[in-house]
């Protein structure tokens, strides 16, 4: 029956080449999609680790020849190499006792003086205490080194390892959940580093990001929809706007290193700057998002309110950009999203420094969420890999988080005129 | 009126309903129980009709009354739309078009469509003749193409406007030209059957006068089916006429005498202008 | 009690008010100024003393600082022939990955997929190209980079850790819903009537898009492929992660190439001095960056410009 209109052969190829198009097209998007899949999954395996760190229980006995009173400076680390020594009796010389010790996390004496600090009392006394390990104790815990390499390759010797098989199996090792990570700045070693200072820097960015785009980016939106004449001037503002959302991101690192770096002074490495350069950035955006939020709002809302003797500007701000701000407002978060995953103008304007203290102003030195992941990648420590992709994870956690707000008030305001 | 042996007729076997034509006229397509639904919204109801070989059938009604919707139905071309559900049979020289086992880009090489705006492909007047010919693989050389091509043109009456300029893009032509450039881009797959969905209703009084000619020389060799929302071109240009009214079929036959006494009151109040 | 400003006042009010609207949009203005006058001051600064054509054409490019301050610019070549290349390899690659997948997949959107999956799966590949451009760099550099490698040596070629194939894949990758969103738009403005036109003579619907659809979208696509490959040259973050320092000019993707981003980026971090022709060269390669990528846009944008024109 099918053979009944044309030769049946040459329909049969011709349908043959129909579905080998419509293959490819699922073909491309079966890849695409599972790019996505690939990326999502290789970074979760990979960052889900550095919600764990290992560390090591140790009978601290808070000894007063060693801490003195318990002072800001006293060698607290030596309370835990003691306590390490103690239960190795049998590592005598120094070469050994230096190796043993490397177990240990810089961050363990910290913790110990901490302890000493909220308690003045314990000095004197023995306890029992969960102290961080080095970032190689917790490679091997997490199984990231290879047994198999020559002993020289190795960041652990075999006299190490089997201390810490020794540890295990006196249950003194374990991985326990890591709040460093969400607490501490950054920091050379991979166990103390944190993210919050970057999370920090971030937050003081995207607020002088938004506070300058979003007022300027409404207003100019607002005079280019509403009351500029069609004229070479405003054909010429909407080329730029046009022009700049394409500009390369580094290019506006160079613009905010030559004039608000070099020219004005401003200080190197600070939020202040950041957050003009991403400004400046996310403007086209927001400009571009305000104007088709207020070309949906119908003439007919302008017409009333100009019908009751108010007059344009009125009738633009008491009733047009009221209609608008929902739509306005989703535009501005994808913006802030944009801004948020933006590394290379800052590496321009000085971000991408070493900053362990956390920031507390616009003006102190800081990193951003997206550097401090660069930074760390750059990192050598084995460790710090798994502290990369946990960043990284945050980071798409605070974009998920920006785009389904977004999503959420597009629904929830969505008005059909 | 209502004639009750005609009914009669439909219930017990599918019978040649155009009684007035069907004389001696061989039927090319006829369609039993078509309808048609977009989602839930059903757009024809139960539809029987038969098509004359070598006649222009004229299908007429207010808009939104289903004819488009019929005449689409005649290539498959509802196939594109998503949710359009078909049922029904349409009989084409003894085949069910509408059987899923019927290859729908054959059955369209047989049976082609002139659409309501021109719409000639943004290519070279040759080109856009030349397309359907090429597709189907029914030239075997440059110059068996040229033939093709030229008579088509010639027979869609537009040879002599356009032999100069063969390479110039059909985009640029008038709106009639364009009109029958489409026409001659259908002819050129030498279909069957030809539809034609409000071929003229953007088009100037003149264009239209030369499609119309046209038409009425076209069906020398093609069966033509038309959509039409002018009456007095269904007047001038068919031999037999279908009055759709909101998705049903409620007068068919012979032109003459479905504008001159008319069975069904909608009918009347349609040609009289009440429903427009 | 309602406060109401008499006309007068109002008069007044309602001009300062719209002065600050149109100081405003001038901002796009001045932003564009700003970057033109930076990178030009810088660049004419650098071209005294590296002549501009040396910089174009120049086949060397080895920034080293002077060693002792009398030195000035004389330690350095600064050919930017290499670093072109390089940019131009690594995004050659990327839209390879790009143009192919971006495409089809926007045909399928656009003429296959119904509207319901269409409106889930556009979405889910937008999400690609809203991740940001240093994860890709991460993803490059430690997990494709080193596949790459341990696959290049398996089958006996050598890799480069820092090849171009690994940065232009992940930037391809990257690059596929640039490529796929803009297409399936253009390809949608393609009015119905075309395909009708051709379906109704009988063409199966791969003859209907590859002859009359695609023709049709063609300026579309050809600018959607431009602003990708713009987006491209420009990418910053993965070729610093990924692709490599040292400039080499090489066609073979297997070797590391260095890109105009990454040697931006190169000259001005760390502590130089703002004045030595190292840190001037990086302003001249972004004025060179802004130029190019200028260009492409404008033509893309006038180009989609006219498509739309077109069909409106």
């Amino acid at each position: 029956m099918t053979e009944y209109f044309l030769e049946p052969a040459s329909l049969a190829k011709r349908h043959r080449a129909e579905r080998r198009y419509r293959l490819y097209g699922q073909l491309a998007i079966g890849l695409a999609l599972l790019f996505l899949v690939l990326i999502f999954t290789s970074l979760i395996a990979r960052g889900y680790g550095a919600l764990q760190q290992t560390e090591m229980r140790l009978d601290i006995i808070f000894d007063k020849d060693v801490i003195g009173d318990g002072g800001i400076q006293a060698d607290y680390q030596k309370l835990a190499r003691n306590a390490l020594s103690e239960i190795f009796p049998g590592v005598k010389n120094r070469k050994d006792k230096r190796k043993l010790y490397q177990l240990l996390s810089d961050g363990a004496g910290y913790q110990l003086g901490n302890s000493v600090q909220n308690d003045p009392s314990i000095i004197g006394a023995r306890q029992s205490i969960w102290v961080l390990a080095a970032d190689d104790v917790d490679m091997y815990l997490k199984g990231n080194v290879t047994e198999g390499l020559d002993e020289s390759e190795r960041r652990l010797n075999d006299r190490q390892i089997a201390w810490i098989n020794a540890l295990q199996e006196m249950g003194r090792l374990e991985l326990r959940f890591n709040s460093r990570f969400f607490t501490l700045g950054d920091s050379r070693e991979p166990e103390l580093a944190g993210i919050l200072g970057a999370m920090t820097g971030t937050l003081f960015t995207l607020l002088v990001c938004f506070a300058l785009s979003f007022p300027l980016g409404v207003l100019a939106a607002i005079y280019l929809e509403e009351f500029a004449p069609k004229n070479w001037f405003a054909d010429l503002i909407e080329i730029n706007i046009n022009n700049l959302a394409a500009v390369p991101s580094i290019v506006f690192g160079l613009l905010g290193l030559a004039i608000f770096l070099s020219l004005l002074n401003m200080p190197r490495s600070a939020p202040l700057v950041g957050g003009l350069v991403l400004a400046l950035m996310t403007l086209p955006t927001i400009i571009i998002a305000a104007r088709a939020a207020l070309k949906s709002v119908p003439p007919s809302i302008r017409q009333a309110a100009l019908g009751l003797g108010a007059s344009p500007m009125q009738s633009v701000f008491h009733h047009v950009l009221p209609s608008a701000m929902p739509g306005i407002l989703t535009g501005a978060i994808i913006g802030m999203a944009q801004a948020l995953g933006e590394t290379a103008p800052l590496l321009m304007i000085g971000m991408v420094a070493f900053i362990v203290d956390i920031p507390q102003s616009i003006v102190d030195p800081a990193t951003a969420l997206p550097v401090q992941i660069f930074i760390w990648a750059d990192s050598p420590e084995r460790a710090f890999v798994e502290k990369t992709a946990a960043g990284i994870l945050v980071l798409l956690a605070f974009l998920v988080a920006m785009n389904l707000s977004a999503i959420i008030l597009r629904r929830r305001f969505e008005r059909r005129w | 009126m209502v004639n009750p042996m005609k009914d009669m007729t439909t219930e017990e076997h599918p019978a040649p309903l155009l009684h007035a034509v069907a004389q001696g006229v061989p039927i090319k397509i006829s369609a039993r129980g078509v309808c048609v639904s977009y989602g839930d919204k059903q757009a024809l109801f139960d539809i029987d009709l038969d098509i004359p070989e070598r006649k222009v059938t004229a299908l007429i009604g207010p808009s939104g009354c289903g004819k488009s919707t019929f005449i689409r139905c005649l290539n498959r071309m509802n196939d594109v739309i998503e949710n359009c559900h078909v049922s029904g049979v349409i009989d084409m020289d003894g085949v069910n078009i509408l059987d899923k086992k019927v290859d729908a880009v054959g059955l369209r090489a047989r049976v082609g469509m002139v659409f309501q705006k021109p719409n000639p492909f943004p290519k070279s007047i040759y080109e856009n003749v030349a397309y359907g010919p090429k597709i189907h693989g029914l030239a075997s050389n440059k110059k068996d193409m040229d033939a093709i091509v030229g008579k088509s043109l010639s027979r869609a009456g537009l040879w002599d406007e356009v032999k100069d300029r063969l390479h110039s893009p059909g985009t640029g032509l008038s709106g009639g030209q364009q009109q029958r450039l489409c026409i001659a881009r259908a002819i050129a797959v030498r279909p069957q059957v030809i539809l034609m969905d409000e071929p003229c209703s953007a088009l100037d009084p003149i264009a239209t006068a030369k499609i119309e000619e046209l038409i009425d020389e076209l069906k020398e060799k093609f069966t033509i089916v038309m959509v039409t929302h002018s009456m007095q071109q269904a007047a001038r240009v068919s031999q037999a006429t279908a009055y759709f009214h909101l998705g049903q079929l409620v007068e068919k036959g012979d032109t003459k005498k479905v504008f001159t006494s008319p069975d069904d009151e909608r009918t009347q109040a349609y040609i009289t202008g009440r429903i427009g | 009690m309602y406060v109401t400003l008499n006309p007068g006042n109002r008069k007044v009010v309602e001009g300062v008010i719209l002065w600050i609207l149109v100081l405003s949009s001038t901002i796009a203005i001045l932003t564009t100024l700003g970057i033109v006058a930076s990178l030009l001051f810088e660049s004419v600064r650098f071209f005294k003393s590296v002549p501009l054509t040396d910089f174009l054409f120049g086949l060397e490019w080895s920034p080293q600082t002077a060693i002792r301050s009398d030195q000035v610019g004389a330690s350095g070549t600064f050919g930017a022939i290499p670093l072109l290349a390089g940019t131009a390899l690594i995004s050659a690659i990327a839209m390879m990955v790009a143009g192919p997948l971006g495409l089809f997949a926007a045909i399928y959107l656009a003429e296959y997929s119904s509207n319901r999956m269409r409106s889930l799966i556009k979405p889910a590949l937008e999400i690609l190209a809203g991740i940001p451009t240093v994860v890709y760099g991460f993803l490059a550099a430690l997990i494709v980079a080193p596949f790459l490698r341990s696959g290049g040596e398996g089958l006996g070629f050598e890799v480069s850790s820092e090849s171009a194939l690994a940065a232009g894949l992940v930037m391809g990758v990257m690059i596929i819903p640039i490529v796929s969103s803009l297409s399936d738009d253009v390809i949608r403005a393609v009015p119905q009537s075309l395909r009708e036109g051709s379906l109704g003579l009988g063409s199966t619907r791969a003859e209907m898009i590859s002859k009359v659809v695609l023709p049709a979208a063609f300026p579309g696509i050809v600018s959607a492929m431009l602003l990708a490959t713009s987006r491209a040259i420009g990418e910053t973050m993965i070729v610093v992660m990924a692709a490599g320092l040292a400039a080499n000019l090489t066609a073979n993707p297997l070797q590391a190439v260095t890109t105009v981003t990454v040697q931006i980026v190169t000259l001005l971090t760390g502590d130089q001095e703002f004045d030595s022709p190292k840190t001037l060269a990086a302003f001249a390669l972004g004025l060179l960056l802004f130029l190019v990528t200028l260009v492409l846009n404008v033509i893309a944008l006038r180009v989609v410009k006219n498509f739309r024109e077109q069909y409106d």
